[in-house]
């Protein structure tokens, strides 16, 4: 029954033209013979990792190619009308009246020069479709609906002075304002914390369903997506690999690929028994920045040699600043830090030259941590130079040894940083800090920028260089599944403070202070209907106090 | 509620943090007041750095030394500089600026009615200008790479590149000289009408104006297609916004700081740039002034045109700072 479908999809071909540097520009093919039929008021989820299509998939519903795509074959039907031959008014008639968008970032797409409510109104007022006053009316209740704080005053405040997870659930409510048939949410939980997650992607939820809207849910988080949508389509390269109801792609994926996307989370490593004898030592440290904010309080922790630290906590919870405190980029105004028996120097500047070499840095962004200008073999041979003197033939040796360690071939070794893959370059990273040979790793959140089938890949490396050369981690993270996977004792920071530290059997065991409660509640699980349930123990809860 | 989060560590905040705006705005006119003096002090040493002599100038041939000492007495010459340096200043602050050398008369008198005639002049100009330019610039980013762009810019960088005497000199001999239909000499008396006034500047006005244009219209259309490609342009795209309105409400907004910038630069580049264009008009501005005054070597005038055109300079960047961070709502509506 075609007629029943508000959005229907034909053998999408989206193409866009590459100009790879030094090289001919080429067309690549970014998304090849996808279709896929979307009913009013259905949810269809599309999953992938970077580059397998899914924004560029969700943007073709409103006839736009980001950054020179071009829609080149296929129909995309919205009412039985194929939308790409619309003309460029047609389009924008249907743009933010019948579809509308909700971006990854809500703090980049909102203009930070206008009011929220003036913005979310914008569009539905523009095409004629209400009077500014009753946009204002539709926009106060969008707001109650999505749980806004005084939602009477929302609308006056400036991106700015609102959170992210506020920001989102206003794009929301901007999308919804419109009435539309059709919503593409664009990964619009991806930047938030687990514990904001939680709360906007009830609110998206709700919000969907007192609207009877139809939405095209991008993630690339399978869990999320379960939560939300009715059919699941999983892409990859650009291409379909599974099409199906989430049920069957949950509960019986027929693709390897979705199977390894469904059991991505069940690397797990037994704790070690002996947490006794310190390599790092922690002791009652306290930062502030220079302006006088206290951003942490009276932090102590311990960590043993060839041993895991997983400190977890969302974003301003302290967790980078300790980083940071451990390597003396920041000075701390109380406390001390004591590494392998000795204390270590407060700042970076007098720290002696070996104990800088024994403490190494990985970075969530490999991207901006490494000169673009630098080839692989400059970039893993510099450490090499300054702390062991190497040079020429001795170098190239240790690099390609390097390279072999993080399971990265010879060819490599005269790249640019721009010719690598994010997962490449993270691993690239590692080798850095390996040539220093240290001792301990401070990993700044590592894999919270990649995908998760290649994140995995990280992970393992870095357990497998545990293993062989007793490297202790501190692992600086938000993903509580990852703490789960590798740590051997688990911090938990909020706000500054540590409101918990112990072997990880014994920090993620209840009983549970409130805050490790939500946290770990927070974190999506890979299970239908998981979602309505922590909203129903919420809800009884906050009924019961 | 925000009180018992402030409770829980954070410690009181400072007047910086309750009034970044005022904070911010106090110290730019603080640091102008430092640089107006600065500048002060330059004049004058520059000044005093020149070579040659006003009473040996103003003498001719019959310069001899005790007439040479004479003259130069009179005039507090022998004192030592940095006395003479701090009684001008003096006066200075008090709105005197001494007296001429050649004229014997009160250089402030003067400077008044020039640089009110300078200043009709300059606004006029700016009037013109300035709007024109930002629109010129709003539509070439509009109609960018098309043809509209094109033409724009190879008329603004062919006013821009052509000097300004040489732009005059052609108005004069189209309009005035083939035409007939401007005046010249553009020269203003006291006692002229209003209207008459603006018919007589009206060649040296177009000529500022198409010195000024191509520059402001650039930095607009710079400064906007730099915020082009920012999210918040895309989600004005995928609202279905026409093309001109999401530039003039989405883009413009965020591109004024740039563009408030480059309007002051050019404001105060009319003001004290014009010292060509008056000299060829034969406008009784600040310019023609000053030009006169350093042929003789009347060093009170030269010492007050080169301060008041600091004090404009000065003056109209510091606005231009102000007006760039009021324009920035962070800084209007903190936290």
């Amino acid at each position: 029954m075609p007629d029943t479908h508000l959005l229907s999809v034909r053998d999408l071909k989206i193409e866009a033209t590459s100009y790879p540097p030094g090289e001919q520009p080429k067309r690549i093919t970014i998304v090849d013979g996808v279709s896929f039929d979307l009913q009013k008021g259905k949810v269809l989820g599309l999953i992938g990792e970077s580059g397998a299509g899914k924004s560029t998939i969700g943007l073709s519903a409103l006839a736009y190619g980001r950054g020179g795509a071009e829609i080149t074959g296929g129909e995309v039907k919205l009412d039985g009308i194929d939308i790409l031959k619309l003309g460029k008014g047609g389009i924008r008639k249907l743009r933010g009246a019948r579809i509308c968008y909700v971006a990854q970032s809500a703090a980049a797409a909102f203009n930070p020069a206008h009011r929220l409510g003036d913005q979310v109104i914008e569009a539905t007022v523009k095409h004629g479709l209400m009077t500014k006053q009753e946009a204002r009316q539709r926009a106060l209740y969008l707001f109650q609906v999505l749980g806004l704080p005084s939602p009477e005053t929302f609308g006056d405040r400036f991106p700015h002075q609102v959170s992210g997870g506020q920001l989102q659930r206003a794009m929301t409510a901007m999308a919804l304002c419109s009435n539309p048939d059709l919503i593409v949410f664009d990964e619009p939980t991806t930047a938030l914390d687990v514990t904001t997650q939680i709360d906007v992607l009830a609110a998206i939820k709700h919000a969907i369903e007192e609207t009877d809207t139809a939405a095209l849910y991008i993630t690339h988080d399978l869990a999320v997506v379960a939560q939300i949508s009715d059919d699941i389509m999983v892409l990859r390269h650009g291409k379909t690999v599974e099409y199906g109801s989430v049920q069957q792609i949950i509960e019986a994926p027929t693709q390897d690929y979705t199977r390894a996307l469904v059991n991505v989370r069940q690397t797990a490593r037994e704790e070690a028994a002996d947490q006794s004898n310190p390599l790092l030592k922690v002791d009652n440290v306290s930062a502030e920045y220079s302006n006088g904010f206290k951003v942490l309080h009276g932090v102590s922790l311990h960590l043993c040699k060839g041993q895991t630290l997983a400190i977890v906590g969302e974003s301003g919870s302290g967790k980078s600043t300790l980083a940071r405190v451990i390597t003396g980029l920041l000075r701390p105004s109380e406390g001390k830090i004591t590494f392998d028996g000795k204390p270590l120097t407060l700042t970076l500047k007098n720290r002696p030259k070996d104990d800088l070499r024994r403490i190494q840095l990985i970075y969530q962004m490999a991207d901006t941590a490494m000169n673009p200008r630098q080839t692989v073999r400059d970039i893993i041979g510099r450490p090499l130079t300054f702390y062991y003197g190497l040079r020429g033939a001795a170098k190239t040796a240790r690099v390609r040894k390097l390279l072999e360690q993080i399971e990265m071939g010879n060819g490599f070794i005269d790249r640019y940083p721009a010719e690598l893959s994010g997962g490449q370059k993270q691993r690239v990273a590692i080798a850095r800090a390996l040539a220093a040979k240290p001792e301990l790793i401070l990993c700044d959140e590592p894999t919270s920028a990649l995908d998760p089938l290649v994140a995995e890949g990280i992970l393992k490396l870095l357990m497998k260089l545990q293993e062989e050369q007793q490297l202790s981690y501190v692992f600086i993270t938000h993903d509580i599944a990852i703490v789960k996977a590798i740590a051997d004792s688990v911090a938990v920071m909020h706000r500054g403070r540590l409101v918990r530290f112990g072997p990880k059997s014994q920090a993620l065991s209840p009983p549970f202070d409130d805050y490790t409660d939500l946290l770990l509640k927070s974190v999506p699980e890979m299970e239908l209907g998981w979602l309505e349930k922590v909203l129903a123990t919420r809800r009884m809860e906050s009924a019961g106090h | 509620m925000s009180n018992s989060a402030e409770a829980g560590g954070t410690p009181a905040r400072s007047p910086r943090e309750r009034f970044p705006l005022l904070t911010l705005i106090f110290e730019r006119f603080l640091l102008s007041l430092v640089l107006l003096f600065a500048v002060s002090v330059l004049i004058f040493a520059g000044v005093e750095a020149l070579p040659g002599d006003f009473a040996s100038t103003y003498l001719g041939q019959s310069a001899t030394p005790e007439t040479i000492a004479n003259i130069r007495a009179e005039l507090g010459l022998d004192r030592p500089v940095v006395t003479r340096y701090f009684d001008w200043l003096g006066g200075v602050v008090q709105g005197d600026f001494g007296t001429s050398w050649a004229s014997r008369n009160s250089v402030s008198e003067q400077v008044g009615k020039r640089l009110g005639n300078s200043l009709f002049l300059a606004g006029f100009a700016a009037i013109i200008a300035v709007p024109l330019a930002i629109c010129l610039g709003m539509l070439s980013v509009h109609f960018r790479d098309r043809m509209p762009d094109k033409i724009i810019n190879v008329i603004s960088l062919a006013a821009i590149s052509l000097p300004e005497f040489f732009i005059g000199y052609l108005l004069i001999l189209y309009f005035a000289v083939n035409f007939g239909i401007a005046t010249f000499p553009a020269t203003v008396y006291e006692g002229m009408g209003f209207l008459e006034r603006i018919q007589t500047i009206a060649l040296p006005t177009a000529t500022l104006v198409l010195v000024v244009l191509a520059h402001m219209m650039r930095m607009t259309r710079a400064a906007i297609l730099s915020v082009m490609s920012s999210a918040y342009m895309e989600t004005a795209e995928l609202k279905g916004l026409s093309s001109w309105r999401a530039i003039v409400k989405h883009a413009a907004p965020n591109a004024l700081a740039p563009i408030i910038n480059v309007v002051a630069l050019n404001l105060a580049y009319l003001v004290v740039g014009v010292v060509v264009v008056e000299v060829v008009f034969v406008y009784p501005g600040m310019g023609q002034y000053m030009v006169d005054a350093v042929t003789v070597r009347d060093m009170p005038v030269v010492q007050a045109c080169g301060l008041i055109f600091a004090a404009v300079y000065i003056l109209l960047n510091m606005l231009a700072d102000i007006l760039a961070i009021v324009a920035n709502p962070r800084l209007r509506h903190p936290r």
